[in-house]
């Protein structure tokens, strides 16, 4: 048995806690007596009302009896929109018009449904913004009056680092359910779900794949985990490097990866192992932080490349190597020309080196937040 | 086995944490007023937490790490000052890269007489380009100009009513068809509308579309061929709607809209909310796209120029 590389372990290991961490498949819950009552909440922009409908939709194709309800009466035409849908679907919507406050429609919604027209009604909520208190109070308030039996929160997949602050503040204030990811057809990795997912602990209950009305997908944690890792063909890969590894190995080089401290003789040693592990355009990009590393080099020269980053580490001294802030400016200086390269190449390999460094310090101390943004191109 | 990740309730724990250690840190920090290897990674944190994106941040702070043992700077306060100098100088290049006259239309010269300035609006689903066009026309009406709106998302439900109802708010006439319509052919004939009018910018209102979608961006294109007919001059602006809490998503749909249709500015949007929207630095940098405005709420007055200063200070906030 041929051992794992360091490579294939981090990759396989990440992918693995991805897929933990993004949770189990959760369909929405429908149990206890009808009418069931699901409150869609979010930002402006996130896609509550399209979701909205594509939720109808589904629900009625397995036997349910849905109810729009239109409770956004704020933005202008947002009632036209949500009746639109409901006409092009023939699901009927609940609208008071925009002079009566969401928390008495979706209360009135909600008796409507009781006498058995109706088994499942989803309220299509005003965006807002999770600081804006008046209407977060207002959001409770529609959740004390229907008293919602989910409570999802509609996430754009192409959110940034608030996505963290967002759900939570949104958890806080309206005891979340679960989650919808929208947008998901477009290029964005996706890497939202994940942070949000894990500080509100709720299970992510669909994706939305397009502005059509059935463009709503179940959520597969496999899936988006390899979205997240941005590969595509990760899971092959995965599944090739376990076919050829023995598990005691791989486990003993992945421990000794994170609890060393990594130094650029670690990095040589991981720029080798890419070296040894074939067609390197199919490894690009495998190992969190060394797309980074490689990004820049053509495929071919990148043989080339490696024996540069080699010439540069052993110009280096012993200190140097394993200390390398240490490297100041006059040192730069005396590698650059002791390996026949400029300090500007100099440079760069420390700032490659030290992206990837801060990957590994991040692995070590598991701090997600920390990861997440040094994946490469996670999408954060 | 080794766990990379916390389970949800310890992470979540650790995640306001690192939040709330992170400030004591950096005001102790600041307090000590001493440059470390804290202080360097406290400010990475800062910068990748405002979306500006791990390769932007990671550059930016190598390059004043050099500069500033290269000058001997030994004061946190006076690092801060040349990063955010540094930041401003980043914004700044694109304005005069791209130097557009769209904040200033006195000094704009009209191409053609006679023919409105056409502003093309696009931007990905949500971004608040429809919201943006009410308070973009606001903002002409008070330099006494006349605008006519073209509502050319003919695709989302009800997306001609929105503007519609924007365009009654703020009193001026909407070119609409009906729903499904040709969008190129909303724009041409409210560009034949806004000539006969004599209105002095028409704003085309479009579909949001994700970046990835090659026949809506191929669209989009058409839109403005269809324009030139009437005007070859024209689009004379393209604004790209971008929301404020787009992490480096936003990176990559500013070089899809920009190959599609040649972008002079972004409109950054829900700078309201807690996002800093960093990531138009990368922006920046690599496409040279200048922002010319904001959008800071929902209502129609909550719109500005564009002021690099305040987006800095903003990051550090
Ligand atoms: N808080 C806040 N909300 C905004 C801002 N700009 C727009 N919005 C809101 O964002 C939501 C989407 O805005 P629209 O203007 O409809 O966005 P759009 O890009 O036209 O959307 P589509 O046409 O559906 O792609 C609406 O609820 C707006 O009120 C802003 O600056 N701040
Ligand atoms: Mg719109």
């Amino acid at each position: 048995m041929r051992s794992l590389s360091p490579a294939q372990t981090v990759v396989k290991i990440v992918n693995e806690e991805l897929i933990k961490t993004l949770g189990e498949p959760a369909k929405i819950d429908l149990s206890g007596e009808p009418p069931h009552v699901v409150m869609l909440v979010g930002l402006q922009g996130s896609g509550k009302t399209t979701t909205a409908a594509k939720l109808a939709l589904q629900l009625r194709k397995h036997q349910q009896k849905p109810l729009l309800v239109a409770a956004d009466t704020r933005r202008p035409a947002a009632i036209q929109q949500i009746q639109t849908l409901g006409n092009q679907l023939d699901i009927p919507v609940h609208s008071e018009g925009n002079t009566v406050p969401p928390p008495t429609i979706c209360a009135n919604a909600v008796k409507r449904a009781s006498d058995g027209a109706y088994s499942v009604v989803l309220l299509d909520t005003a965006g807002r913004l999770h600081i804006d208190d008046e209407l977060m109070r207002e959001l409770e308030e529609v959740k004390t009056k229907a008293n919602p039996q989910e409570v999802l929160l509609v996430v754009d997949a192409m959110t940034g680092q608030e996505a963290v602050r967002v759900a939570d503040e949104f958890h806080k204030r309206v005891g979340l359910t679960g989650l919808i990811l929208t947008k998901v057809d477009g290029d964005a990795r996706g890497g939202a779900a994940l942070s949000v997912r894990a500080v509100t602990g709720v299970p992510i209950k669909y994706m939305g794949v397009g502005e059509k009305t059935d463009a709503l997908e179940q959520f597969f944690p496999e899936r988006l985990a390899s979205r997240i890792l941005g590969m595509g063909d990760v899971l092959t890969l995965i599944e090739k490097a376990q076919a050829t590894m023995d598990q005691e190995v791989a486990q003993k080089a992945a421990e000794k990866l994170l609890r060393a401290q990594f130094t650029f003789e670690d990095f040589l040693e991981q720029l080798q192992q890419i070296k040894k592990m074939g067609p390197l355009s199919q490894l690009l990009g495998m190992v969190p932080g060394l797309s980074q590393v490689t990004k820049d080099l053509p495929a071919d020269v990148t043989d080339k490349q490696i024996k540069r980053v080699e010439a540069i580490i052993n110009s280096m001294t012993r200190e140097e190597r394993q200390r390398p802030e240490v490297l100041n400016g006059s040192r730069r200086k005396r590698i650059a020309l002791g390996s026949g390269t400029s300090v500007q190449e100099v440079n760069q390999l420390m700032s490659q080196f030290k992206q990837m460094q801060r990957m590994m310090q991040q692995l070590k101390s598991g701090r997600m937040r920390g990861i997440l943004p040094n994946i490469p191109g996670l999408g954060l | 086995m080794v766990s990379f990740f916390r389970r949800p309730q310890q992470l979540k724990e650790s995640l306001t944490k690192t939040r709330a250690s992170f400030l004591t840190r950096l005001t102790s920090l600041v307090a000590k007023n001493e440059v470390n290897e804290e202080f360097w990674s406290g400010l990475e944190e800062t910068l990748i937490g405002a979306d500006v994106g791990v390769e932007t941040t990671v550059a930016l702070v190598d390059k004043l790490r050099v500069s500033a043992e290269k000058e001997h700077v030994r004061e946190t306060t006076r690092v801060e000052e040349m990063l955010k100098e540094e930041l401003r100088t980043i914004l700044a290049q694109t304005t005069t890269v791209q130097q557009s006259p769209i904040s200033n239309p006195s000094a704009s010269l009209r191409t053609s007489l006679q023919s409105p300035r056409v502003v093309l609006i696009v931007g990905v689903n949500g971004s608040g380009k429809t919201t943006s066009i009410a308070k973009l026309t606001r903002y002409y009406q008070a330099q006494d100009k006349k605008v006519i709106l073209a509502a050319a998302d003919t695709f989302r439900a009800a997306a001609i009513e929105q503007l519609q109802v924007w365009g009654k708010r703020v009193g001026v006439d909407v070119v609409a068809h009906q729903p499904g319509a040709d969008p190129g052919a909303v724009a041409f004939d409210a560009w034949q509308a806004a000539h006969a009018r004599r209105a002095d910018y028409l704003i085309v209102d479009t579909a949001g579309r994700l970046q990835t979608k090659f026949n809506l961006m191929k669209e989009l294109e058409k839109i403005a061929r269809v324009l030139q007919k009437n005007d070859p001059t024209a689009p004379h602006e393209t604004l790209l709607v971008l929301d404020a809490v787009t992490g480096q998503n936003g990176l990559q749909q500013a070089r899809e809209f920009k190959k599609a249709t040649p972008l002079t500015g972004l409109i950054l949007t829900k700078l309201d909310g807690t996002a800093k929207g960093g990531i138009v630095f990368a922006i920046a940098k690599e496409l040279q796209v200048p922002i010319q405005f904001i959008g800071t709420g929902e209502g129609i007055d909550d719109w500005a120029e564009f002021d690099a200063r305040e987006l800095v200070e903003g990051l550090f906030e």
